[in-house]
Formats: C-alpha cells, sequence, structure tokens
C-alpha cells in the first residue's frame, strides 16, 4: 500500500532553513497589503482622528504658539510631526486584530502546522505595519503642509520623522500582537489599546512644548515612548537640529522596539499551550 | 503493512488544578498507509485534540505518535512538511479570492512559482472551484469554501491528510460532494487520511478503518464491517410511555426467548435479538403482559449506533448533546 504514496520529496526542505523565514515574512506582509488595497475606506478611517487634531486643534489653539516655550514656530508646524508619531501608534494599537481573526478561524491553527515559523508570522504583522505608517505619515504630513506647515530640515528631517513613526508602529504592533495572543478577543484587545494609547499621547510633548508641561507630566513624557518619537521628530525638522538629542531617543526606540518584538514572539508560546 | 500514522497511550489534560479537563487520557491507534481512517466520536470526545497533536499544533501530557514515519515532538519541523491539516473551524483567508489562497499556500511551503500555478489550477479545477477562483472566497458557498480548506491542504502534495469534521454544518448536497472528494484523495494521491467526524454514516461510508472514541479514550476498533459483525443479529429500540417502568420493562424483555444483551438508557431500552421478525411478538407481547405502556418500537440491522451504545454504554445522540452541553 505504501507503494502508491507519492515519492516526491517534501516541497521546500531543499532550501536552507534561514532564507525562508524572510520570505515567509515577505509573503505575509504581501498578504495584508492585499487586504488594505481592497478596502482602502480602512486606512482613510484611520486618518479620521489625526486630521481633527491637525485641523481643529491646529486651529483652535493657534495662539498657544504665542506662549513663550514653543519657540518662533507656529502651532500647526509644532503640532503636525506629534501627529504624525501619534497616528502611528494609534493606528499600530489594532495590529493584533487580524491575529484575533485568524485565531477564532482556523487560519492561525492552519498556518502553526505549516512550515512558516513563528518568527516571520510577527515579522509579516509588523513589516505590514510599518508600510502602513509610512503612508499614513506621507498624508499628515501632507495635509500640515497644505495647511501651510513649513519645515527647515528638509528631506533629511522628513526622513527622520518617518523613521521615528515606523518604530513607534513597530512597538506598539509588537505589543498589539503579544495582547492579542494572550488575551484572545477583540473587546479585550480594544480595551488594552484605548487604556494605552490616549494618556499616552497626553502626557507627551505631542501637544504642548515641553517648558510649558505641569511637573508630573514632563516627568511621565521622559520615559513615554511617544514623546521620544516626536521630540526627535521636531528636532529634525528644525533648521539646525541638535542630532545627539535625535539619535539618543530614536536609540531609545529602537532597543524597545526589539524588547516588544520578543515579547511578541513569546506570546506565541502562550498560545500554543493553549491549544 | 506499513502505517502512516502511529499513535500510542496519548493523554492530554488542559488547565491546571480544579479546572483541568482531561481531554483524552490514553489514546493509540495505526492508520494503515493509503487508506482512510476514520474518527468517530460525539461532542467533547477527544478528537480535536487527538488531531491536533498529530499535527504538531498541541503537545501531549504522555504518550508518542509518529506520523509519516516522523516523531511528532521530535521532528515536527518535518512532520508539518509530510502533512495537510484541515482544522475544524475554517481556515481559508475570507479577505483573498481562491487562487490567492492557494498561491500563498504554495509559497509557504517553499513550491516554486510554475508549479503553485499549475498545481493550484489543478486543485481548483478538480474541486469544482474553477469558475469562482477569482472570486474573493467570503461571497463563496458553505460548501465551495470548505472544499478550499481541503484544496489548501492538499497544495503541497501531503502524504498524510488529517480532516478534522470536514462535512460538519454542510447541507446534505455539499456533504455528498465532499464525500466524493476525500474518497478521491486516497484513490487518485494515494495520500493517507485520518478524518474526525460525529455523523455515524459518514465514518460507515468513508472510513476503511475506524475507532470509536468516547470521553478520551479508544472503545473500539475495526473496519466498519467488523464492528457491526461484533453484534448479532438484529437490533430492537423499544421507547417506553414511561420511564419509571424501565426496570419492569427490563424484566420483561430478558425473558424473551432469543434475545441477548439489553441496554437501557432512559425511556428507551436496546435490545440484541438474533432475528428481529421472529422475536418481535413475543417481546411485545412479554410487555404487554408486564403492563408496560409503549411509545414505539423499531427494528434494525445493526449500525454503528448500535456499535456506540454496545461499547460506550449510551446512545451516540444522548453522548453528543450531554457533550455539546459540556463544550458550551
Ligand atoms: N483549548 C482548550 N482548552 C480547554 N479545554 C479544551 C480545549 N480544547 C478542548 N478542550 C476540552 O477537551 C475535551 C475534548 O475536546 P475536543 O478534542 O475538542 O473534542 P471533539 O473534537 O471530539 O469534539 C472537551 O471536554 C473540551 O471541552
Ligand atoms: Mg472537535
Amino acid at each position: 500500500m505504501s507503494a502508491t504514496m507519492t515519492s516526491a520529496a517534501p516541497a521546500g526542505t531543499a532550501g536552507g532553513q534561514r532564507g525562508p523565514a524572510l520570505r515567509h515574512a515577505v509573503y505575509l506582509t504581501g498578504r495584508s497589503l492585499r487586504i488594505l488595497r481592497r478596502e482602502p475606506v480602512y486606512l482613510a478611517f484611520t486618518l479620521i482622528q489625526p486630521m481633527v487634531w491637525l485641523l481643529l486643534f491646529g486651529a483652535l489653539f493657534e495662539r498657544v504658539a504665542d506662549l513663550p516655550g514653543f519657540g518662533d514656530t507656529s502651532y500647526l508646524e509644532y503640532l503636525t510631526p506629534g501627529v504624525v508619531v501619534m497616528t502611528a501608534m494609534m493606528s499600530a494599537g489594532w495590529a493584533g486584530s487580524q491575529f484575533i481573526d485568524d485565531m477564532q478561524r482556523g487560519v492561525m491553527d492552519r498556518n502553526l502546522t505549516s512550515p512558516v515559523s513563528r518568527g516571520a508570522l510577527i515579522t509579516g504583522a509588523l513589516a505590514y505595519q510599518a508600510v502602513v505608517t509610512v503612508v499614513q505619515s506621507l498624508i499628515v504630513f501632507g495635509v500640515g503642509l497644505l495647511a501651510g506647515a513649513r519645515y527647515d530640515g528638509g528631506l533629511a528631517g522628513v526622513l527622520v520623522v518617518l523613521l521615528c513613526a515606523v518604530l513607534l508602529a513597530v512597538i506598539f504592533a509588537a505589543l498589539s500582537c503579544a495582547v492579542a495572543l494572550t488575551l484572545r478577543s477583540q473587546e479585550s484587545l480594544i480595551g488594552v489599546s484605548q487604556f494605552l494609547t490616549l494618556p499616552l499621547a497626553f502626557l507627551s510633548t505631542v501637544m504642548m512644548a515641553p517648558a510649558l508641561l505641569p511637573g508630573w507630566v514632563g516627568t511621565v513624557a521622559r520615559v513615554n515612548p511617544v514623546d521620544w518619537a516626536a521630540r526627535a521628530s521636531r528636532e529634525a525638522l528644525l533648521g539646525n537640529p541638535d542630532w545627539s538629542a535625535v539619535l539618543g531617543r530614536a536609540g531609545l526606540l529602537a532597543a524597545l522596539t526589539l524588547v516588544m518584538a520578543w515579547l511578541a514572539t513569546r506570546a506565541f508560546r502562550a498560545y500554543q499551550r493553549s491549544v | 503493512m506499513q502505517h502512516a500514522i502511529e499513535a500510542e497511550g496519548l493523554v492530554k489534560t488542559y488547565g491546571k488544578g480544579p479546572k483541568a479537563v482531561r481531554a483524552l487520557s490514553g489514546v493509540g491507534f495505526a492508520v494503515p498507509s493509503g487508506t482512510v481512517f476514520g474518527m468517530l466520536g460525539p461532542n467533547g470526545a477527544g478528537k480535536s485534540t487527538t488531531t491536533k497533536i498529530l499535527t504538531t499544533l498541541s503537545t501531549p501530557d504522555s504518550g508518542t505518535a509518529v506520523v509519516a514515519g516522523l516523531d511528532v515532538a521530535k521532528q515536527p519541523g518535518a512532520v508539518r512538511h509530510a502533512i495537510g491539516y484541515v482544522p475544524q473551524k475554517p481556515c481559508f483567508d475570507p479577505t483573498a479570492t481562491g487562487r490567492e489562497n492557494l498561491t500563498l499556500q504554495g509559497h509557504v511551503y517553499g513550491m516554486p512559482g510554475s508549479d503553485i500555478r499549475s498545481r493550484g489550477t489543478h486543485l481548483l479545477e478538480r474541486f469544482g472551484l474553477a469558475d469562482a477562483a477569482d472570486r474573493i472566497t467570503k461571497t463563496w458557498s458553505g460548501g465551495m469554501q470548505r472544499k478550499l480548506d481541503v484544496a489548501l491542504a492538499l497544495m503541497h502534495r501531503p502524504r498524510v491528510l488529517f480532516l478534522d469534521e470536514p462535512t460538519t454544518g454542510l447541507d446534505p448536497e455539499a456533504r455528498a460532494d465532499m464525500w466524493a472528494e476525500i474518497s478521491g484523495v486516497t484513490q487518485a494521491d494515494g495520500v493517507t487520511v485520518l478524518l474526525t467526524t460525529h455523523y455515524l454514516e459518514e465514518a460507515d461510508q468513508l472510513a476503511d478503518r475506524l475507532v470509536i472514541i468516547d470521553r478520551g479514550q479508544v472503545v473500539a476498533e475495526g473496519t466498519p464491517e467488523e464492528l457491526k459483525g461484533g453484534l448479532d443479529g438484529d437490533a430492537v429500540q423499544v421507547e417506553l410511555a414511561d420511564p419509571g417502568q424501565q426496570e419492569a420493562a427490563r424484566r420483561a424483555v430478558a425473558a424473551v426467548r432469543g434475545v441477548g444483551e439489553i441496554t437501557a438508557d432512559g425511556a428507551r431500552l436496546h435490545a440484541r435479538v438474533g432475528n428481529g421478525a421472529a422475536t418481535l411478538p413475543g417481546l411485545l407481547a412479554a410487555l404487554d403482559g408486564a403492563g408496560v405502556p409503549l411509545a414505539s418500537v423499531t427494528v434494525a440491522r445493526p449500525s454503528l449506533d448500535d456499535v456506540y451504545l454496545r461499547h460506550a454504554g449510551r446512545s451516540f445522540h444522548s453522548a453528543d448533546r450531554a457533550g455539546t452541553e459540556v463544550a458550551a
């Protein structure tokens, strides 16, 4: 009877084991981007809140920038990089919801019995979020420019802002995936993400100049990754940035990114123990 | 005969402490290569848990399993290349088209692009999905979606295919369609299939051999014919108007000539008899004489239902209901 079994070697075993993980991550990223391409409304949806912040608050608090502490920028110019990184964080908070869908269907179980590595499943989700963040950031930036914001930092400054936004997005996407794998319900994920992201946005210098923050908020802001990203971004857009300040905060973001990605991979073990 | 699957003494407990659930308490069986092997049992029996262990998704507390000659604990990576798995829940991506689903699956297994295209087209045609291939699968019918799940699992030409309740929730027509596809898989591809089901007629129809599993244990094993043949004669089922008279009814029936084993299950009494038609008049007279009013009487050739009743000590349907309540 065994003679009738297919004699072909199992596909894919010929390749090395390092290469596939990267290829898998690319294919999985592509899968998510296809969803986004088919339903671009979703992207528009994630941009509503930032637009309100940017345009409404930008106009409402225009005179705030007259206070000492804002330097000679307009409030809109001050606000735009902060809204870029804040958008990156808030949208990344939902990254885990695809995992929950996949777990509630059999997709996760099928993936985990395939040669796809757990690392590639995480990396695919994070890479997708990075791409989304770049698109969102460019749109928010573009709207800021249209509304009249001007920056001396030029292209280099914009690239730094994108980098900070992507790092921040990956941090929160990884956290969101870890929460999704641990709690396994959309409601819990929404709860955790709401509980975390709004306070982090307010306990930072996204809206208010550092010198004008109440003392305790300033203290919290110092350990708030949103603030690291906002400060580095604003600094990089100046005509003559203090690059050591930019690098220091970007470095912190990069370090936290690695920690969070590791955490998300660990969360897979908890999931597998429970199936 | 060579075995595609060998499981021995699988034990699995979910959770810890007082809330712990013993899902498997020593499940073992062997599946000959190139056959369809059925795993029949009510809800909560442990079918999915066994399947998850054999597909490397879950690890047992103790016991061993070898799939396609590979130890699932020691060589999970190699096992994953050798198997295809259709989980109990739908596993296709509803946001992608049928072809996109298959293409991603091919990439995951490292198949070359040209092979992915031809294999995908072949499977779509074979499962009657070619016309819908480029439509988003969300819009497909339930039967088509489930067939796509199976096609996905076959994409990389696995040697062993695991189907966890592939027809649950399908309408009768789609189910018959799926049955034809499953038989085709062993014949056309020489794949070994492990199929779990809680439909007796599905196991009867498809499985070359099967195990009956109940509360985490194998209670019977054999070909459907062997299992049914192990029971002598026919099955008589008597439904009492008053369940309180179970004992009286049992005594009356036991005294009738030609009656073998009797099992009682609430208001139902199941009796094995040598020849149903010949025994029935005497049996009815005895019950009448004992003053036991009846709601209904049926005589049937032995079915897997009877096999289940014999080995698990309760009827399949009452076990299924109990399992659903526990699982809910
Ligand atoms: N992930 C899980 N966590 C806790 N208990 C589980 C889990 N999966 C299954 N069980 C329990 O284990 C038992 C066997 O379940 P399962 O293998 O799914 O049965 P079947 O597939 O035969 O319906 C049931 O009592 C079920 O409630
Ligand atoms: Mg099940």
